[in-house]
């Protein structure tokens, strides 16, 4: 009985045994915190570095996620006692005009996954909105996706109007016709090409 | 099938970097190479090009019909940059695509009303993306009776149901496919096409996901595809489809291709 088993059954995709194994260690008096980050989100990093490598797949990402979460509602209950455990938070949207959610959906399960607080404002979302949900959840992070073309220009817009309020939040931006290059044209603070890029890069900006 | 040839996309790096340089004769080997191919019609994209896609895509048109009698399918939401391919278009083009979302389904019918043109209409609206056969056939019942309202006739529609990737909802395979099936059922002559590359995103060796899934559409109906038609296996793939389908009267077509060498290798 160890953490390792806890990590491992998430790589294994295995819920149950996810669950089961964070009781025990739990059980066994093991730091909840420990638990926790050595544990249930290793593992999760250890999927984004493996699902970046090409050698786990979107299915997998997304089951080993579900064992990650299985684990995490067994810590929970012990979490709540004022133990400040987010790493950040991170306000999650695809830009005016594009109804696209699947990228932005994966990006907002491995921020969770790595312990982010997400707040993810959906589809369709204009610049004011973006902003104004920053401000009320006092985020650290704005993370834009786009799937077309047509609506890279709003995520300028977006970054534009983040800087004109003044804001410290960053902006980091990703999506299937976007590159590091209109990431730095628009002022973005940064890009990534998928889930775990954008995990890692969160990490990055705001460590 | 009717193939809607898939490569002169400005997204791609070469046709980005042939459409700069107003590189006529890249483009017009990748139109030839496809009509060649079999393909009905040659999509032209120039959507990265903020503020010059009118002209772009007009110069693309031109440029593509220099070579080939094929008609284009004008691939843009912005009415401007429709306008402007289609003042040197020849022949009926296909509009590529119309949708439900408000803006691009106000800004384009005007442009498809009345007239013989071709046109897409994909099932998607402002309320997000569709997921469920039901989903699909809501935006399909409104897209094509605006269609039909504003004097398009039915054989010029083809109905996209909006390939969703299988990895991220096992449902969504079957979900389109049947949304194929039902707006056969529904709308009597009516056409289907799609892209169908999206529905391998997340999995490993996405060729063979594709092709396999072209032969379960194509078992439900589907006839139009948006997609590379120098692609030899997934046209193969079609033909025996569409021959086992029973839309390909004696096997004839299967058998030309045979003789042609499509089976090979």
């Amino acid at each position: 009985m160890s953490i390792q088993d806890i990590f491992n059954a998430v790589l294994a995709f295995d819920a149950e045994t996810a669950k089961a194994k964070t009781q025990e260690e739990l059980d066994a008096g093991t730091d909840v915190e420990t638990i926790l980050n050595d544990g249930l989100i290793g593992a999760m990093d250890e999927v984004g570095e493996r699902f970046s490598a090409g050698d786990l797949f979107v299915p997998e990402m997304l089951v080993a996620a579900q064992a990650m979460k299985a684990g995490l509602e067994i810590l929970k209950p012990h979490l709540a006692s004022g133990q400040s455990r987010s790493k950040g938070t991170v306000v999650i949207g695809t830009v005016k005009g594009d109804l696209h959610d699947i990228g932005k959906n994966l990006v907002a399960m491995m921020m969770e996954g790595a312990g982010f607080d997400v707040v993810d404002v959906g589809v369709d979302i204009d610049s004011e909105s973006f902003v104004k949900t920053a401000a009320e959840k006092d985020a650290d992070v704005i993370a834009l996706s786009a799937l077309l073309t047509t609506t890279m220009p709003a995520m300028e817009a977006t970054v534009k109007a983040v800087k004109e309020a003044g804001m410290t939040v960053k902006t980091i931006i990703g999506g299937a016709p976007v590159t590091q290059a209109f990431s730095d044209q628009i002022g973005a603070d940064g890009y990534s090409a998928d889930a775990p890029g954008a995990v890692k890069l969160i990490k990055e900006i705001i460590a | 099938m009717i193939i809607i040839g898939e490569l002169i996309n400005a997204s791609r790096k070469a046709i980005k970097a042939a459409i700069e340089a107003r590189d006529a004769a890249a483009i017009q080997k990748v139109a030839k190479d496809q009509a060649d191919a079999g393909a009905d019609y040659i999509d032209v994209n120039a959507g990265i090009f903020v503020g010059r896609e009118p002209e772009y895509l007009k110069w693309l048109v031109e440029t593509v019909q220099q070579v080939t009698d094929k008609p284009c399918a004008i691939d843009s939401p912005d009415p401007e940059a429709i306008q402007a391919a289609m003042t040197v278009h020849q022949g009926t083009p296909m509009i590529n695509s119309i949708s439900l979302e408000k803006d691009r389904y106000e800004k384009l019918m005007p442009i498809i009303a009345g007239t013989d043109m071709k046109v897409i209409a994909l099932c998607m609206s402002d309320a997000g993306m569709p997921q469920t056969v039901d989903d699909r056939m809501k935006i399909a019942d409104e897209l094509v009776n605006g269609l039909l309202k504003n004097n398009v006739s039915i054989e010029n529609i083809f109905v996209d149901p909006l390939v969703q990737p299988v990895s991220v909802d096992n449902t969504f395979g079957m979900e389109f496919v049947n949304t194929i099936e039902t707006v056969i059922n529904t709308f009597a002559g009516i056409h289907t096409a799609c892209g169908l590359s999206n529905i391998s995103y997340g999995l490993p060796a996405r060729k063979f996901m594709n092709q396999t899934f072209m032969v379960m559409a194509i078992a439900k109906g589907l006839d139009g595809a948006i997609m590379n038609p120098l692609d030899q296996k997934m046209m193969a793939h079609i033909l025996a489809a569409e021959a086992l389908a029973g839309r390909d009267n004696f096997c004839m077509a299967y058998l030309k291709a045979y003789r042609a060498g499509m089976f090979e290798s």
